[in-house]
C-alpha cells in the first residue's frame, strides 16, 4: 500500500496551548479512516494538518508528490442562506488559475457527472439551502470530487444530521471508498459511524489507539481516549459503545415517567 | 417636457448625472462582496477614515485622490490586520481605526480653517464640485474594478463562501482580501464627492440587499445589483437638482424607495433572504511548509 501522507511526530497549538501533541498517522492509498475523541481533542486540527491548514508546532506533515487533496467541512459552519446556487457551489472547485467568471463547456459537464454520481442530477439551479440535510452534505462532497482527490477530507460528515441522512452518507462513502478513494474522516458517532469504518483512530490530544473498531473501541481505549469509564457490546456483529450508568456520580436525575407523577 | 430635460443643458449637472450612475453601479458591484461578508460597517467606516485623508492632503495642498486613497487603504490594512489577531472582532477594529481617523479630519479641518460649506459638502455630497477630470476618473475606476472583478470573479466568490476551503484549494486568501478591499477603499474614494462620506455606506448596502430580495443566484445578485445602484444613482442625481438638495441623500432616498417597493412585492420570501446577509469572516490564510514523502 502506497502512502499518501504521513505526520510524524506532530505536534500543533493554538495560542501556545497543545492540542495535537505527537502525533505519528500514515494513510494510505484506498484506506477508510476514522478519527474519534472528546471535543477538543484535536481530530479537526489533525485534519487541518494532514490538509496543510495548519503549521504544526514541531514534526514533519510528508506527502507524496502531487497528491491531491479534497476537503469536505462540517455542513453546520456553512452559511445557507448565501446566495449560491447548487451548480455555482460545486464548481467552486475550478477555482484556483481560472479567470473567466463563466464555467466552460468541459466544467459544466464535469460538474453534471459529479452531481448526478452522487444523486443530485437535476437539481444545479437549485438554492443551496433548499436541499434536504443528505443533499446539502453531498453538493459539498461533490464539489470536493470535482477537484479529482485522491485523499478526501470530511470534518464532521454527519454532525446534526437525521438517521436518515446518516445511512447516507455513510453508504455514500463506502461507495466511493469501493471505487479507490482513500478516505478520513473525524466523527463524534460511535456507535452510527465509527463503528461501521474499517479503521479508527482514537484521539484525546495524543493519540491513544489505532486500529479496527473490534481492537481500539475496548473499555480500556476508550477509558483513555473519554477520560470516563464505558462499556461496549457486541451487537449483530458490530461493537456497540455505552456509557457506564453511575460513570459521572450517582446523583442522576430521574424524570418521572408520563401518568405516575 | 422642457422642464424634464432642463438640466441636462446644463455641463455641470451631465457630468454629475454621468459620475451619480457610475457611482452608484460601482457601490453596486462593491457592496455585494461587503454585504455578504456581513462587514456592512467597513462602508460606513471607511468612508470616515478617507475624510481623514481628504482632509490631510488640503492641508499640505497635496493630490486629493493619491493621499485620501492611501489613507484609506491603509486604513482598510489596517482592519483587516487587527481583525487577524481575532481579540478584537472587525466590527471593534472598524470602529477604532476609521473614527480616530475622521476625527483626524475634524480637528486638520478645524485647525486650518477649511470653509464648513466644502465640509458639509463632503459629508453629504454634491453635484456642484464635480468636474470633467473626476467623470474620467470615476468612468476609469469603475472600468478597472469591473475588469477585476471579471477576472477574479470565481476567486472573490469562493474566498466571500467558504474562505477555509478557498484557501485549502489553491487559492490564495490574503491577497483576493487584500484586492477587495483595494476596490472598496478606491471606490469610497471616488464616489464619495457626489454621494458624500455620511451616506456612501448606504449605497454600498442597499443595492445588494435589494438584489438578494430578488434573487438565490450568486451571479444574477452581482447584476442586479449593479442595475439597481445605477438607476437609483441616476435618478436620485436627476431628483436632487429638481427639489435643490443634496446629490448623497436623494440617491440613497431612491434605492431605499427601491427597497420598500421590492419588499413589498417579495413579501416575507425576499425578507428571509435578506435577513440570511451575515457572511463568514475571512478564515486566516496559513500557508504551510510540508516535506515530501
Amino acid at each position: 500500500m502506497s502512502i499518501l501522507v504521513r505526520l510524524e511526530r506532530v505536534t500543533c497549538a493554538y495560542d501556545r496551548t497543545p492540542v495535537l501533541v505527537g502525533a505519528d498517522l500514515e494513510v494510505g492509498e484506498g484506506e477508510f479512516i476514522g478519527i474519534v475523541g472528546p471535543s477538543g481533542s484535536g481530530k479537526t486540527t489533525m485534519l487541518r494538518a494532514l490538509l496543510g491548514a495548519v503549521r504544526p508546532l514541531s514534526g514533519t506533515v510528508r506527502r507524496r508528490p502531487g497528491l491531491t487533496v479534497g476537503y469536505v467541512p462540517q455542513i453546520e459552519t456553512v452559511n445557507w442562506t448565501f446566495p449560491v446556487t447548487v451548480l455555482e457551489t460545486v464548481l467552486m472547485a475550478r477555482t484556483a488559475g481560472r479567470h473567466l467568471p463563466w464555467p466552460s463547456a468541459q466544467e459544466r459537464r464535469d460538474a453534471g457527472t459529479a452531481l448526478a454520481r452522487l444523486g443530485l442530477a437535476g437539481l444545479g439551479r437549485r438554492h443551496i439551502g433548499e436541499l434536504s440535510g443528505g443533499q446539502q452534505q453531498r453538493v459539498f462532497i461533490a464539489r470536493a470530487l470535482l477537484q479529482q482527490p485522491q485523499l478526501l477530507l470530511l470534518d464532521e460528515p454527519t454532525a446534526g444530521v437525521d438517521v436518515r441522512t446518516r445511512h447516507e452518507v455513510l453508504h455514500l462513502l463506502a461507495d466511493l471508498n469501493a471505487e479507490g478513494l482513500a478516505i478520513l474522516l473525524t466523527t463524534h458517532d460511535l456507535n452510527g459511524m465509527a463503528a461501521h469504518l474499517p479503521k479508527l483512530v482514537c484521539l484525546n490530544t495524543e493519540i491513544t489507539g489505532v486500529g479496527p473498531p473490534e481492537a481500539v473501541l475496548t473499555p480500556e481505549v476508550l477509558e483513555r481516549t473519554y477520560g470516563a469509564p464505558m462499556d461496549v457490546i457486541e451487537h449483530a456483529g458490530m461493537r456497540v459503545v455505552l456509557d457506564r450508568p453511575g460513570a459521572y456520580g450517582d446523583n442522576v436525575v430521574r424524570l418521572p415517567q408520563r401518568g405516575t407523577a | 417636457m422642457h422642464t424634464l430635460l432642463e438640466p441636462f443643458s446644463y455641463g455641470f449637472f451631465r457630468h454629475g448625472i454621468l459620475v451619480a450612475t457610475l457611482a452608484g453601479a460601482l457601490c453596486g458591484l462593491v457592496g455585494v462582496y461587503v454585504v455578504l461578508r456581513g462587514m456592512s460597517y467597513i462602508g460606513h467606516g471607511l468612508s470616515h477614515a478617507i475624510f481623514g485623508g481628504a482632509a490631510a492632503s488640503a492641508v499640505i495642498n497635496f493630490n486629493f485622490y493619491i493621499g485620501a486613497g492611501l489613507w484609506g487603504l491603509a486604513s482598510a490594512l489596517m482592519i483587516g490586520r487587527v481583525t487577524r489577531r481575532r481579540i478584537i472582532g472587525s466590527d471593534a477594529a472598524i470602529g477604532v481605526i476609521t473614527t480616530a481617523s475622521f476625527a483626524l479630519g475634524l480637528v486638520l479641518f478645524g485647525f486650518f480653517g477649511v470653509a464648513h460649506k466644502s465640509v458639509d459638502a463632503v459629508h453629504y455630497g454634491s453635484i456642484q464640485g464635480v468636474s470633467v477630470a473626476d467623470v474620467w476618473v470615476v468612468a476609469a475606476v469603475t472600468a478597472a474594478i469591473a475588469a477585476t472583478v471579471f477576472l477574479r470573479y470565481r476567486a472573490l466568490l469562493f474566498v466571500t463562501f467558504d474562505p477555509e476551503v478557498a484557501d485549502v484549494s489553491g487559492v490564495n486568501v490574503a491577497r483576493t482580501d487584500a484586492l477587495l478591499m483595494l476596490m472598496l477603499a478606491v471606490s469610497i474614494l471616488v464616489t464619495m464627492k457626489v454621494i458624500g462620506v455620511v451616506l456612501i455606506a448606504a449605497m454600498l448596502v442597499i443595492p445588494p440587499v435589494i438584489a438578494r430580495m430578488l434573487t438565490n443566484s450568486f451571479s444574477r445578485m452581482l447584476w442586479l445589483s449593479v442595475v439597481i445602484g445605477a438607476v437609483s444613482g441616476f435618478a436620485g442625481m436627476y431628483l436632487s437638482y429638481h427639489l435643490d438638495v443634496s446629490s448623497g441623500a436623494t440617491i440613497v432616498l431612491v434605492g431605499g424607495t427601491l427597497f420598500g417597493i421590492v419588499f413589498a412585492a417579495t413579501g416575507p420570501r425576499g425578507l428571509r433572504r435578506a435577513a440570511g446577509l451575515e457572511g463568514h469572516g475571512p478564515a486566516l490564510p496559513v500557508e504551510v511548509e510540508t516535506a515530501r514523502l
